[in-house]
């Protein structure tokens, strides 16, 4: 009996820790979100004036406030340049009647989509609707999957993607991160290197040299640069997936594909792959994935909105999410469902 | 004197604490006051260890104390001649037989084994059998396997006993658990591996030779170590197959007949008790191989590892 009520003591002190423990870790994860987003705003203000200024002697020359930088939002906000007749940049997907069937599953229906370069193309959608299938269409990493069949005409840069190409030089140009961050059981070193050593650079001082600049461009070479021998996976999940961004950059790819990013990660590592991901947009084409509306709307030029394997509205990010088209687009980005 | 304390970062000391959350024995004993089953499950588990060390303990120390003192420079004389009773011609011959059959039956194996985990899709029926087939190879009996070798290699080939002859049936005898071990390890390697190397533009050999099997070497060194110790422990298989002739042990050739060094043991058993500080010592020589071979397989396997 005695032994019980220690028992419940002893639990009880138990629950109160956890609670204060959480408490403190809420508190210091909410600290440093705050700081991230300080410095974030911080750092889009100078950008957005520098864009300002670089914007509006281009504007006169004819070019659009959205070629010149990453931070074009606030840029665009920001200098409020001659943005309403916005000229389209070149297409680099061109999807056409695409269909694409698990087995005697009907996963994607008729998809018809053009994708532009040099912006972000976010695909939203509740879970199972297909935009992850889609988007591995793009790099044809569904050839993998036995029994999944494709029909239709996907075009990158005009070429049949699904044509006489070389499948790994496709998937050099159009890289991938996953969803869940796989580094390879090697050194951080070596996982950034086994791409372009895998395309055939051998030559130490040249692999140094990517090694360095992608994990400048993934914003983790502070982080890593004393570390690059140590194993890949004692990093933390965002390092690893921002270093797996590293990797894909390191074969310079074209395009980069994102499957959900950052669902596996904490806000503070999800603000940060956000940030990558506009200022990857200068030079890569990039297409992602998101559960988190939030984050589509957030980073996003445009955005597809998909559901049981239809597409059902794409458009500018803007448009998407705030003058939906479609009912049903309103109905999930107001959360109504999914 | 106090010993200098070290902390690296984010440690703090902690030798002044007095943790809160210990149980004494007394407490413990209280608590199995309350639970009696639970106490007589304690027991039953603690008496299961102790016997299950104290066997193993016992069979190690019974045969160090008989073997140890047996050890003489006789036994390790480069020939056997009927004086001496030299060990170190059949010592030879498990040596060459063990590392022929484990690189015939290790490539081969790991080869199959990559073909079904890698190429061969996951409904082939024709992997299906193979995987059953091998399944059952790995539990038959040894003598099974001895006596095809008689028939084949000795019999059928011509060749009388020989070191190949048995080293041959040997790799057949470890071949199927080879490929299964390997098989298992290679499936454990997570999907995301393959997807994350291909989607680099990396090719299926580059992602099986550079990711994969690196990530599959420990479980597939745990296979070649469970095989080395078969054809390490053989002895009736090899009778058949390699000859138990110990005066013509000399090793010169993978076409001449030998013994291996349980071959050696059995024959001197079956001499009568005069030899038994031999045996005993053989059997010492065996658990030092097999302490050795263990060693060596989990030292190349860790540095395969590190190395990616």
């Amino acid at each position: 009996m005695k032994l019980n009520i220690f028992k419940k003591k002893a639990k009880a002190a138990e629950e109160q820790q956890e609670l204060t423990e959480e408490q403190a870790a809420e508190k210091t994860a909410a600290e440093e979100l705050a700081a991230v987003q300080k410095a974030k705003a911080e750092e889009a203000a100078n950008t957005a004036a520098a864009q300002g200024q670089k914007g509006a002697s281009l504007a006169e020359s004819g070019i659009k406030a959205e070629d010149v930088g990453h931070a074009f939002k606030t840029a665009r906000t920001g200098a409020s340049l001659s943005g309403e007749t916005e000229e389209e940049r070149p297409v680099k997907f061109k999807v056409s009647d695409l269909n694409l069937y698990y087995g005697k599953f009907w996963a994607l229906k008729n998809i018809n989509m053009e994708i532009r370069e040099k912006e972000i193309t976010a695909f939203i959608g509740p879970s199972g609707c297909g935009k992850s299938t889609f988007l591995k269409t793009l790099n044809r990493m569904n050839d993998l999957i036995p029994d999944c069949k494709i029909t239709g005409e996907v075009l990158i840069d005009g070429v049949d993607l699904y044509g006489k190409v070389d499948i790994n030089t496709l998937r050099k140009r159009v890289g991938m991160v996953f969803q869940k961050p796989n580094p390879f059981p090697m050194s951080v070193y070596d996982n950034i290197a086994y791409g372009p050593r895998t395309h055939g650079i051998r030559k130490k001082a040249k692999l140094d040299e990517i090694v360095e600049r992608s994990l400048r461009q993934a914003a983790i070479w502070d982080e890593l640069k004393d570390r690059l021998k140590k194993s890949a996976l004692g990093l933390s999940g965002g390092q690893q997936q921002r270093l797996c961004i590293a990797r894909t950059l390191a074969v310079e790819p074209e395009v980069v594909l994102m499957d959900e990013p950052t669902s596996a990660l904490d806000p503070i590592s999800t603000s940060k792959i956000e940030e990558l991901a506009q200022d990857l947009k200068k030079d890569y084409t990039i297409v992602i994935v998101t559960h988190n509306m939030q984050q589509a709307a957030r980073i996003s030029d445009k955005t597809a909105f998909f559901l049981l394997g239809d597409l059902i509205e794409y458009g500018n990010t803007d448009d998407v999410f705030n003058r939906p088209a479609d009912k049903r687009t309103e109905d999930y980005i107001t959360g109504r469902f999914g | 004197m106090a010993k200098e304390m070290v902390l690296r970062e984010g440690e703090v000391d902690v030798s002044h604490i007095v943790p809160i959350n210990r149980q004494s024995a007394k407490d413990k004993l209280r608590a199995y006051c309350n639970k009696p089953w639970s106490f007589v499950l304690f027991i039953l588990i603690a008496v299961a260890t102790v016997l299950a060390i104290g066997a193993v303990l016992l069979v190690l120390i019974f045969t160090l104390i008989q073997g140890l003192p047996n050890f003489s420079a006789d036994l390790f004389a480069w020939e056997w001649t009927s004086s001496n009773l030299s060990m170190m011609p059949a010592l030879i011959n498990t040596l060459v037989i063990a590392i022929l059959s484990l690189l015939i039956a290790g490539v081969i194996g790991v080869f199959a084994a990559i073909f079904m985990v890698e190429y061969a899709k996951s409904t082939n029926v024709f992997v299906k059998i193979v995987r059953i087939a091998a399944e059952t190879l790995a539990g038959i009996p040894s003598i099974v396997y001895g006596i095809f070798g008689m028939i084949f290699f000795v019999l059928l080939f011509g060749w009388s006993y020989t070191l190949l002859g048995g080293a041959i049936t040997m790799a057949m005898m470890i071949m199927p658990l080879i490929m299964r071990t390997t098989e298992e390890a290679l499936k454990a390697v997570p999907d995301s591996f393959r997807e994350g190397s291909f989607a680099l533009g990396a090719g299926k050999l580059r992602t099986i030779f550079r990711i994969i099997l690196p990530a599959a070497v420990p479980g597939i060194v745990s296979g070649v170590i469970l095989g080395l110790g078969r054809v390490v422990g053989e002895t009736m298989a090899l009778m058949y197959t390699a000859g138990s002739v110990i005066n013509a042990a000399d090793p010169s050739g993978l076409m001449e007949q030998g013994s291996t060094l349980t071959v050696y043991m059995y024959m001197l058993i079956s001499e009568g008790n005069a030899y038994y500080g031999q045996v005993w010592a053989i059997a010492v020589v065996l658990i030092i191989l097999t302490v050795l071979i263990n060693g060596l397989a989990e030292f190349i396997g860790n540095k395969l590892k590190k190395e990616y």
